[in-house]
């Protein structure tokens, strides 16, 4: 029987979906829970599409069924809808509230899709808007909105925030260690909001 | 021992340090490409280890190694078992004194290949035994233990792993690297290794009697196991078996099958104490035909039957309703949802300053009316350009050309190949298009890796799988050599002289070979090649849309003009073909994003 707490985590291949899912494996490592996780690699990371599932105390299959995720950790807003229906009922989509307009739009002629309208649908579930782009550069490395928006979503995983940033330790680069635990903390600091409005709710 | 988290094939990797391995050989091909490109990174190793130019070539060094007495390992991705077939058929006649084990990762859904074959049948075509893991600890033990398999039997052993354990990451408990000691020495043995008819009818007969004691021995070893629960049973191979496992409720009995050739005898008793059976497994009904030819009047439900799908993958929910179908109720129940459809799609696509965008753009104008067969690699993204109307396989850019010019068609055939699949193999067809007549252009895309499956280095790149220096390949050379006689190397981000040498390839009889050579801009980056960035003009934009047209991701539409994005690597193609001149290379440098 399948227990676990899934996390599906999207975005456009080149964000860092492959390190902020090290992070959170690590992370059950640290507490003694098994993991069970699948991801995409090859050439589907060129600019495309990318979902990478974690399945925390998981034991068997790697892929999160539709409408099982607790949480949706979403780097790209337009992803962020794509992916929708794997949330769970009572589950939170922890999502960026930047997005990348996709060149199929222009090669294709098909309509821009535009903030207002993104955030109007993706309010159809319960929501985290989190500024990543301008945490991450507060921070002081456009590369670390992985690890922001990891610290948004912390509130809503079932792992210790001490056992994240140790995974985040261990596993960035030696020299932004500094700047992706500033990261991790801003982005902590911006899903607590979203905590405490959700219990006001 | 200690639990990593790993991804499937760092667990591969890591169980073949334990066996040891000596030997590793292997051609890149998506989901295997990780396993030599772990094995390669381990500093102080104790074995030899290449990326080899094809999974034939891969293949024979790897059985010669073994036939050395030496642990070989070589990998590729399931259609590179085609290529590698040839010696591989016939390796189950010769055998091997080491363990050889062939890793052929096999790709339901064909995330990321041509085909969705099943490389369990090349083991019942070859007769050689087929281990096939469920996950990535059973996919680390199944090759730590596969080398004294192989070894066991003196045949090679084929390890088949698929996309779902290649790329899952899971927790897994790993043992300790053992340093190699092994010296590989060639002990003469002309009617084992020489397989002229009279020998060769010989130890066919001996690959037959093989087989009852390997079929016996997969049971006890526990790769075929089974627990009698109930009156019905589901048997499960590979990933499948997890996605079962997750969801069988605990009154249906569960065999698993993770290894060839399965014990009829065994399996027959199995499926006997059972009112009905259903056998899930990906791709072909390997596993479904063994069940079918032993259950007798017992009902079978599977592919055959129309219960479970022939195509694509499965996962936990679509087994959940696989049981359902069949009359058991899944220990989970998922809800039904259905994804938000009117999204535009985000395909992968060219990188920003890729040297493919260029050559298609200049071939789609200078032959409008052109025929353009193309080939495996990043480049077959220029689908999305109109730039590709064929991609069978490895190296058939070159003989689709050939074919198509000599079966008539009149138009300009332009072939496109990267460095590393003319290399593979597209050398023989160049050979023979020259041999033959043919009337063609093949344009060589040569950016000295092989790029898409994470770039692992050729003979163009001037290092080996470590690191060593070694001799880049003159394509030019090459290329001559096969006899074309006009041969021109031009570098792509350069469009005038790129159309101006297409013109000239047009007007020539013969064979043609136009070689666009640039590095890979991600390679490019990574050695820290800055080439600075380009941006638009508003006031002289007059928003024709060209250079949006023209597909580059770092270009994007703001308020109807262009607009430049940061993605820009500065190959300043978009400012050449500007009509309105309004693209120029940028002045200042601080973030605009």
């Amino acid at each position: 029987m399948s227990t676990s707490f899934d996390v599906l985590m999207v975005g456009i291949g080149g964000q860092g979906i492959i390190l902020a899912s090290n992070i959170l494996g690590e992370a059950c490592l640290a507490e003694g829970r098994s993991v069970k996780g699948a991801e995409t690699h090859g050439m589907a990371q060129r600019g495309g599409s990318v979902e990478g599932h974690i399945r925390i105390d998981g034991k068997f299959g790697p892929l999160i069924p539709p409408g099982s995720a607790r949480v949706i950790i979403a780097f790209d807003m337009l992803e962020a809808l794509r992916y929708a229906h794997f949330l769970a009922p009572g589950g939170m989509i922890v999502s960026n509230s930047h997005f990348v307009i996709p060149t199929s739009v222009y090669m294709q002629g098909v309509p821009v899709p535009d903030e207002k309208s993104l955030r109007e649908r993706l309010s159809a579930w319960p929501l985290c808007l989190v500024d990543a782009d301008g945490i991450a550069a507060e921070a002081g490395s456009f590369l670390s909105q992985n690890v922001v928006m990891i610290g948004a979503a912390s509130w809503f995983l079932p792992l210790k925030p001490a056992s994240l940033l140790g995974a985040i330790e261990r596993l960035v680069p030696q020299k932004t260690v500094e700047i992706n635990r500033k990261a991790f903390e801003l982005g902590r600091a911006a899903g607590e909001k979203c905590r405490t409005e959700r219990q006001g709710a | 021992m200690k639990t990593q988290y790993l991804l499937g094939n760092e667990a591969i990797a890591h169980g073949c340090l334990e066996a040891p391995v000596d030997f590793v050989t292997g051609y890149p091909g998506t989901p295997s490409s990780e396993v030599v490109d772990i094995l390669r990174a381990v500093p102080d190793r104790g074995y030899y280890i290449e990326w080899s130019v094809n999974e034939k070539v891969a293949f024979e060094n790897a059985l010669s190694a073994a036939w050395c007495g030496l642990r070989a390992l070589c990998t590729m991705k399931h259609v590179g078992l085609n290529v590698a077939a040839d010696p591989l058929m016939t390796s189950a006649y010769t055998g091997v004194t080491g363990g050889l084990v062939v890793m052929s990762a096999d790709d339901p859904f064909a995330h990321s290949s041509q085909n969705e074959q099943d490389s369990r049948c090349y083991a019942l075509f070859s007769r050689l035994p087929c281990l096939d893991p469920s996950g990535i600890q059973e996919a680390h033990d199944m090759v730590r233990d596969a080398f004294a398999l192989s070894e066991q039997f003196s045949l090679p052993v084929i390890f088949r792993p698929t996309t779902r354990v290649c790329h899952s990451k899971g927790d897994t408990l790993i043992g300790e690297p053992v340093r190699n000691t092994r010296k590989g020495e060639f002990h003469k043995d002309p009617r084992q290794y020489v397989v002229i008819p009279a020998h060769t009818r010989i130890l066919h007969k001996k690959l037959n009697e093989k087989q009852p004691a390997l079929k016996k021995a997969l049971v006890e070893k526990g790769y075929n196991t089974a627990v009698i629960r109930g009156r019905r049973a589901v048997v499960a191979s590979g990933i499948a078996a997890a996605y079962v496992q997750e969801i069988l409720p605990d009154d249906v009995s569960f065999i698993k099958i993770g290894a060839y050739p399965i014990d009829e005898e065994w399996l027959a008793a199995q499926v006997s104490r059972h009112e009905k059976v259903l056998v899930v497994e990906e791709l072909h009904p390997v596993v479904e035909e063994a069940v079918r030819q032993v259950a007798g009047t017992i009902p079978v439900s599977g592919k055959k039957n129309g219960v479970v799908p022939y195509e694509g993958e499965l996962s936990t929910a679509s087994v959940a309703a696989i049981l359902k179908s069949f009359g058991i109720n899944p220990g989970e129940d998922y809800p039904a949802t259905s994804p938000v459809t009117d999204l535009p799609p985000r395909p992968p696509i060219l990188c920003a300053g890729c040297m493919h965008r260029p050559v298609f753009y200049a071939m789609r104008r200078v032959f409008r009316d052109g025929v353009y067969p193309s080939d495996i690699g990043c480049y077959t993204l220029g689908l999305q350009l109109g730039a590709v109307d064929t991609t069978i396989c490895m190296g058939a850019a070159v003989t689709v050309a050939s074919g198509i010019a000599h079966a008539g068609d009149s138009r300009d055939i332009v072939a496109t190949i990267g460095d590393s699949t003319f290399l593979h193999s597209g050398i023989p067809g160049l050979l023979n298009a020259v041999y033959n007549g043919a009337r063609m252009i093949l344009i060589i895309l040569d950016n000295r890796i092989t790029a898409m499956t994470g770039h692992q280095p050729n003979p163009c790149s001037g290092v080996t799988a470590c690191g060593g220096p070694s001799p880049q390949v003159s394509l030019e050379a090459l290329c001559r050599a096969c006899g074309v006689s006009w041969v021109e190397t031009v570098d792509p981000y350069d469009l005038v002289s790129l159309m101006a040498t297409l013109r000239a390839a047009k007007d020539q009889p013969g064979v043609k070979v136009v070689i666009a050579r640039q590095p890979c801009v991600i390679m490019a980056r990574r050695a820290n090649l800055r080439r600075g960035r380009f941006e638009v003009d508003p006031a002289t934009c007059t928003a024709c849309g060209v250079c949006i047209g023209f597909g580059c991701p770092a270009i994007e539409k703001r308020d109807d003009k262009a607009f430049i994005t940061d993605l820009c690597s500065g190959c300043g193609v978009c400012a050449q073909i500007c009509p309105a001149g309004a693209i120029r290379k940028e002045t200042r440098t601080e973030g605009k994003r």
